[in-house]
């Protein structure tokens, strides 16, 4: 990774090595927030911009974290705007962003291919941090980073992912990776909200959860967009909860060694019973914590490679 | 940025083009033989004519063909005339070969009244490229409420009536437009296009899955020509669809033409040169509506073409600002430009290919769009108005921001080499070469 990639733009672009170096590297920066003093001076002099164009408060701070426990400075341009919002444009934006001197871009944007159009346009580094329903890489990291700290290997294992597929930038990056690290993926949620063409992604598609629920090794529940309720994609939560919601009495239901994952924030009593919180399975906190190394390895990678290229001119 | 005058242009009154093969669509034959002009009529056809003082050019390996005809195209005069003139635009047409275009009625404001359509009459006349010929807004507005003056259009010019940019929803709006249009012989254009399947702009598909693009199905366009088909049938009028797509649409318009309905069709060479593929780039110049489609739907699309299904090749020459198309894929606005790379996309993907002969591409740029519209064109033969153009099918290319004549430059054909293309149109008495 160090010597191919400029950018993070998403999963697809890395190969099995590409993935397992970011982990490697998480896994040391993993102990470093274990210490009294979780800071390295790893980028020290270093500028990352986290330029955020949806509303985002845990990876948001997960990448400010991030930085500052490499040492490097960090600034904030938040601003929610959709996709009709006009005003300045994205470019203008990174223009202006990048004449004030950084090294890195982190960008969530409501739409999709907006990172890969910035970095076509700037020198910094960038990173996906969310864009639309197509990536959200370091979530997928994360997750896999975390799989792997319980299960090891995720060779031959199942993975279920429940829920909204068809916006979810989450469910698009987990597939990619975990199919990269040999696991076998299968999606379940209502038709309205799987795309047509989802086998195509490399996954297995269910709409009936009771059918694969039992059998899988590891479930991720996605977060329900509660708008989505209605004539557009279901009925009621509560009709959702009982068909595709991980209840107390599913719960009770799934092998004992399974692992629950949720990329946050939960809607408790729709995807997820309260339940689910308490039990030894989910290892949700645990995936927040990971983000913060998985974050810094990504960085830590991106600024050695993008000052390789400059060494180089 | 007006670079408009990047053409040269010459009066003569007598003109003799020497040495080319004359292609005639109507008789589907191409023929070697001197075409000679006197103020601005083909007086002589034959072989080694005589040049009698008359300026000679030489056209020997070349072929001469009537002008083209753009039946779909957007000039953006009036409303935004940093993006196209009726100026750039017809000089664009020239260029490519198109010595008359249609400029659909997407203005601002839209060409819905008899004012409208003699403003760019008088425009095209007094810049003296291409001719053209408006069509006019088919309902207020363009709005698909109330019904336009399309009579009082009619009578200033306009040759066809559509809202195209949008569909008109109303199924009953759509069956008044058609009815109406009876009286007048003129054709209704539909741009098909069932809005509340619309959820975006990228072809719902393996690839608008895979990069979580918010899609339209080609449902979207073949179920609104299927409704349009059946209300053309309803009312016995003439309906034309703009720029077929999809395989699904393409199977409905083959089987609306067996049933008698008198129906035509166009495609542009967008959908026969690329597919959904481009969308893996996020890169707005191929963001299009209807949008660029599967490797089948662009087999279809040829198909159809070949077997007389599709009957017209148009550009759909949508001019866009850089400003507005150097963003995200999801905030741009959909056009592409066409109107200098159509005859090169389909000599390569159609004739070189073997799909069909050079006659029938330029029956596809020519008598076909003329039949639709009730446009005088004519063959290049003694009696008839001067209006032809010289091509040189070996002429290699590559398409280039500095080969543009458009104000705009929103082509994703930038890069591509070409092979074949139009160095010189005359019309009347005036030569322009390229």
């Amino acid at each position: 990774m160090k010597a191919r990639l400029k950018h993070l733009l998403g999963i697809e672009q890395l190969t099995r090595e590409d993935i397992l170096a970011v982990l490697d590297q998480a896994g040391s920066f993993r102990e470093v927030l274990s210490r009294p003093i979780p800071v390295v001076p790893a980028l020290r002099g270093r500028t990352v911009v986290n330029l955020f164009f949806e509303p985002s408060t845990r990876t948001l701070t997960s990448f400010q974290l991030a930085a500052s426990r490499l040492s490097a400075q960090c600034v904030n341009f938040s601003r929610v705007a959709s996709s009709v919002t006009k005003g300045e444009s994205l470019l203008d934006t990174c223009r202006n962003i990048e004449a004030m001197g950084v090294d890195g871009i982190v960008l969530r944007h409501s739409l999709p291919g907006a990172p890969h159009f910035l970095a076509r346009h700037t020198r910094a580094f960038v990173v996906n941090a969310g864009d639309g329903a197509h990536e959200h890489p370091t979530q997928a990291l994360l997750d896999a980073f975390t799989l792997r700290a319980r299960l090891g290997d995720l060779a031959g294992r199942r993975v279920l992912i429940v829920g909204d597929i068809a916006h979810s930038r989450v469910a698009r990056s987990n597939i990619l990776a975990l199919t990269k690290l040999g696991a076998r993926v299968a999606v379940c949620g209502p038709p309205t909200l799987v795309p047509r063409f989802c086998e195509e992604l490399g996954c297995e598609v269910f709409y009936r959860l009771d059918r694969v629920l039992y059998e899988v090794d590891v479930v991720n529940m996605l977060r329900v967009q509660l708008e989505r309720i209605g004539a557009s994609s279901f009925p009621t939560a509560r009709e959702y909860r009982d068909h595709y919601g991980l209840t107390a009495a599913r719960l009770s239901r799934l092998r004992p060694e399974v692992i629950i994952t949720h990329p946050g924030p939960v809607n408790w009593g729709v995807e997820m019973d309260f339940e689910v919180s308490q039990h030894p399975s989910a290892v949700v906190l645990d995936q927040v914590t990971n983000g913060v190394a998985v974050r810094m390895a990504v960085l830590f990678i991106l600024a050695g490679a993008e000052r390789t290229d400059k060494d180089h001119e | 940025m007006s670079k408009a005058v990047n053409i040269e242009r010459r009066e003569s009154a007598r003109l003799l083009l020497a040495g080319g093969t004359v292609v005639d669509p109507w008789q589907r034959r191409a023929r070697r033989g001197d075409v000679f002009i006197e103020d601005g009529s083909v007086t002589g056809l034959g072989p080694r004519l005589s040049a009698r003082g008359a300026e000679v050019l030489d056209c020997s390996g070349l072929h001469l063909a009537p002008g083209f005809v753009d039946m779909h195209c957007h000039l953006r005069e009036p409303g935004r005339e940093d993006e196209e003139t009726i100026e750039s635009g017809t000089c664009a047409a020239l260029a490519g070969g198109f010595t008359r275009v249609c400029p659909m009625p997407n203005t601002e404001p839209a060409v819905d009244n008899a004012a409208q359509v003699e403003f760019q009459l008088r425009r095209a006349a007094a810049v003296g490229y291409a001719r053209v010929h408006p069509i006019g807004a088919c309902t207020r507005a363009r709005e698909g409420r109330e019904l336009a003056e399309i009579g009082a259009m009619v009578g200033a010019g306009a040759v066809a009536f559509s809202d195209d940019g949008a569909s008109i929803s109303n199924p009953m709006v759509m069956r008044r437009a058609l009815e109406y249009c009876k009286a007048f012989d003129v054709p209704v254009i539909a741009h098909c296009e069932l809005p509340e399947l619309v959820e975006g702009l990228a072809h719902e598909g393996t690839m608008s899955t895979r990069l979580g693009l918010a899609a339209v199905p080609d449902t979207a366009e073949a179920a609104q020509a299927a409704r349009d088909v059946l209300l053309a049938e309803l009312t016995g009028s003439r309906l034309h669809i703009a720029h077929v797509s999809a395989a699904v649409t393409v199977d409905v318009i083959r089987w609306a033409k067996a049933r008698g309905v008198m129906v035509t069709a166009e495609t542009c060479p967008h959908y026969f040169a690329l597919t959904d593929e481009t969308l893996a780039r996020f890169d707005a110049v191929f963001r299009v509506n209807p949008p660029l489609r599967t490797e089948h739907d662009r087999r279809a699309v040829i198909q159809g073409l070949a077997d007389g299904t599709i009957d017209a090749i148009a550009t759909d020459h949508a001019p866009h600002s850089r400003a507005e198309k150097e963003t995200e894929w999801d905030s741009a606005p959909p056009g592409i430009i066409g109107l200098e790379t159509a005859f090169s996309l389909g000599y390569e993907l159609l004739v070189k290919s073997g799909v069909m002969s050079l006659v029938d591409l330029i029956r596809k740029l020519t008598v076909a769009p003329a039949q639709i519209l009730g446009l005088p064109i004519s063959p290049v033969e003694p009696g008839r108005p001067a209006e032809l153009v010289v091509l040189n099918l070996d002429a290699r290319w590559v398409c280039s921001l500095d080969s543009i004549r458009s104000r705009s430059r929103n082509t994703p054909f930038l890069g591509r080499k070409m092979t074949g293309r139009v160095t010189a149109a005359v019309v009347g008495r005036t030569r322009f070469s390229f």
